[in-house]
């Protein structure tokens, strides 16, 4: 049990003297895109490998949550970011033949070349993860130990000063101090929305009716982020710490996490978490021997994008379906069970510890005027680094995308950024050195919400992408009020008719005027947001809905109607794209010009995907 | 179809027998038999003390939830905005076509479902396949044949 700071350093000693008996450590990223990649195999041969050389005893081999680089997994990161090697087991040498490199740098210390990441200059290798522009130009404040820790392990969390936080709070800080502290850092909710964290601590705690709850939302839905996910699986103690203060200044005993059901891995983690620190009672009764009780329990959300909506959400905790509630009474008053709630992001509640240690001036000094601290993005889609990246609030969208993420794949060209998930919008390359923050992304017509950035090129069309939102939001438009139900299904109606060549001209001034009724009339959140997309388009691609309205043309070759496969003259005839054609269109002699049957062509794509000599094109 | 009344009670009884818990309930239920039986929804709220009507309300809701019987293994096509955008939606029409179903089918044999999600969070691996709870990142039409196999031979 731990009841005192001294228990706290104990931990910390403890581990300091183990990580001490270990000579290395070598820490393998269990992050979901090293998982997709197969780290878990890179991991299992390596530990085989040390045993067989009588290693196991000299050698830490940690498995951490998400490192970032997301692209260049698995990762394998030797002697606290001394060596950076990447894409273990990706390269057309087998998966051993690499493993043997890494144990003979354990052993000798000699870099393997081979397994280290390219610069910019040709030749010239990054060997250090200092090294490497993606981590240089970050500020890793909320994901500082995401990446170093197995979060399996709350004392690892502990070594990490972890805890420490919660102990200043409850036995050196009074309630309202520590209110002042998160008013005064200008911390603003990380789930979208921007609005400040202290105002709304502040309503909850002076409401009246008890018991008041504590909420944290981990129902992370927009399509194209995963900040919440790496976070509530690399560094779950961080959050319940967020929450614990949270439930100390609030005067809340009881707190939840909302987290979505595609996400096995962190609900296994937080469940793990919990138990631990029920174990060393710094949840549960009399923490820190301060009279204070607070506990947490996990729900599993049930795979619906409205449940992020905080009404919504609590909706779903009290046991019903998740449909959003009018906000006459704010949830601070009256939300879960009609009692007080306050709710919180998971990424919100994880920056609470840092501000308590570091203090609120030093939160406060990070960002801009109005925004303050850090924010973490999922950098994805057509970027060359796609992964997680974490930066002051104001950085621009070029220092994002091209100091970090390295520019555009294949070097084609930008041709926007979508952020804000379903109700966000499309961002175009005049906006590139626009600061990125909650007000800025506003005023462009998207928003910042949790922190999806998806970036896009020229063979993506933007008439495309309005339909892909307008889909998804009718699927997961909850039905309760008009606008949104109606409104969404007769907008993605009117676009899909676009894609498909047969949009008319009025088309637009129809589109404007329900993407204008959908977002007043519209109950909740993702209603009040969703015609987004189409009108962020609108606004800045107008070109490419002409194009397909007046010319029948999709610019940048996806909607299928509009569109047709030829082969070119480089074809070598090597005959692949014929026997992969699913509905055996394509005619020609080996080493021959092959032809693609327009009539019986499914516009499939799998020649353009097959073809290795780029002579498949589309028109 | 015939459901085990004490395994159910031991779900209940897990939860608390508390009606808030019943989404949680459900999802039990379904990780036991891999979809919601309607028999399993009836007991269920008749355990609970709350209407049939509110039982299926909440089974019908979560997309989570299923009431029709799914196949042994689970195919999942992510259809996340970068999954669309990387070609998700050209894999799923490869998997209709490999499997001769439709999205959220079951093959004749009950070997494989086909679903799509809305993103599954491994974002930087896009186009993402999950089979299983296996994930297949940087996937395209002409990778899924090998999953398919990898799985229909496992089977």
């Amino acid at each position: 049990m731990i009841q005192s700071l001294d228990d706290l350093e104990n931990i910390k000693k403890e581990r300091d003297s183990q990580y001490r008996k270990h000579k290395k450590t070598v820490r393998i990223c269990f992050g979901p895109g090293c998982q997709a990649s197969g780290s878990r195999k890179i991991y299992e041969l390596l530990k085989a490998e040390l045993k067989s050389e009588s290693l196991q005893s000299k050698v830490r081999v940690v498995t951490t949550g998400c490192h970032g680089l997301c692209e260049r997994g698995p990762l394998v990161i030797l002697n606290d970011d001394e060596i950076f090697y990447q894409s273990i087991g990706k390269r057309k040498a087998k998966a051993e033949e690499e493993i043997r490199l890494i144990i003979n740098t354990i052993k000798t210390g000699e870099i393997a070349d081979k397994l280290l990441m390219d610069s910019h200059e040709k030749g010239k290798k990054y060997t250090s993860v200092k090294e490497i522009p993606f981590y240089s130009f970050q500020k890793k404040i909320i994901l500082n130990i995401v990446g170093k820790i197995d979060p399996e392990y709350i004392d690892e969390y502990i070594a990490h000063d972890g805890y420490k936080a919660l102990f200043k709070a409850l036995t050196t800080m009074k309630s309202d101090e520590i209110l002042g502290w998160v008013q005064k850092s200008g911390l603003r909710g990380r789930g979208g929305g921007g609005f400040a964290t202290g105002a709304k601590w502040k309503s909850c705690k002076e409401a009246h009716g008890s018991p008041k709850y504590i909420l944290a939302n981990g129902d992370e839905g927009d399509p194209g982020a995963f900040m919440d996910r790496v976070l509530m699986e690399g560094n779950p103690h961080a959050i319940l710490e967020g929450m614990i203060i949270g439930g100390y200044t609030i005067g809340s005993n009881q707190g939840y996490i909302y987290v979505r059901d595609e996400y096995p891995l962190a609900v296994k983690r937080l469940s793990t978490a919990i138990e631990q620190a029920r174990k060393q009672g710094l949840l549960g009764t009399n923490i820190f021997n301060t009279g204070f009780d607070f506990d947490i329990a996990i729900v599993r959300g049930g795979g619906a994008f409205v449940c992020g909506e905080s009404t919504a959400l609590m909706s779903s905790l009290e046991g019903k379906s998740g449909e959003p509630r009018a906000k006459y009474i704010h949830t601070v008053e009256r939300g879960l069970w009609d009692k007080p709630s306050n709710l919180n992001n998971v990424e919100t509640w994880a920056c609470i510890p840092v501000i308590i240690n570091n203090g609120w001036e030093w939160f406060a000094s990070i960002g801009n005027e109005k925004n303050k601290g850090t924010k973490v993005f999922s950098l994805v889609g057509k970027v060359k680094n796609t992964g997680l990246v974490e930066v002051p609030i104001g950085a621009t969208l070029r220092q994002i995308i091209y100091d970090i993420g390295g520019g555009i794949q294949d070097d084609r060209e930008f041709k926007a950024v979508q952020t804000g998930g379903p109700s966000g919008g499309c961002i175009p390359k005049e906006y590139l050195e626009t600061p990125i923050d909650f007000d800025t992304l506003r005023e462009l017509g998207s928003m910042m919400g949790s922190g999806g950035m998806i970036v896009m090129d020229d063979r993506n069309c933007m008439v495309d992408v309005a339909r892909y939102f307008l889909k998804f939001l009718v699927e997961e438009s909850c039905g309760k009020c008009v606008p949104c139900r109606e409104g969404t299904r007769r907008m993605l109606e009117i676009v899909e008719r676009i894609c498909d060549g047969e949009g008319k001209e009025e088309d637009i001034a129809h589109l404007e005027e329900l993407g204008r009724a959908v977002n007043i009339g519209s109950l909740c959140g993702l209603g009040q947001s969703a015609a987004n997309p189409v009108l962020s388009t609108l606004k800045y691609f107008m070109d490419e809905y002409e194009a397909h309205i007046k010319d029948k043309k999709c610019p940048a070759g996806v909607c299928k109607p509009l569109i047709h496969y030829t082969i070119l003259e480089n074809c070598t005839g090597c005959t692949l794209c014929a026997r992969e054609c699913p509905s055996n269109c394509i005619t020609g002699e080996k080493k021959k010009l092959h032809t693609i049957n327009q009539d019986k062509c499914i516009k499939c794509g799998m020649c353009y995907e097959v073809c290795k000599f780029g002579a498949v094109k589309v028109v | 179809m015939d459901i085990d009344r004490k395994k159910l009670d031991t779900i209940i009884r897990k939860n608390g027998g508390e009606s808030s818990r019943i989404l949680a309930i459900y999802q039990d239920i379904q990780k036991e038999y891999r979809h919601l039986p309607q028999e399993a929804v009836r007991y269920v709220c008749g355990k609970l003390d709350i209407p049939v009507v509110k039982g299926y309300e909440v089974a019908t809701f979560y997309k989570s939830l299923s009431l029709k019987p799914k196949g042994k293994h689970s195919v999942c096509v992510c259809l996340g905005t970068a999954c669309h955008l990387k070609g998700g939606p050209s894999i799923l029409e490869a998997f209709e076509r490999e499997l001769k179903i439709k999205k959220d089918g079951t093959t004749e044999d009950g070997v494989f479902t086909l679903e799509s999600v809305n993103c599954l969070g491994a974002c930087a691996l896009a186009p993402l396949v999950r089979v299983d709870g296996n994930d297949f990142g940087k996937s395209s039409p002409v990778t899924i044949k090998k999953i398919i196999n990898e799985f229909k031979h496992g089977a």
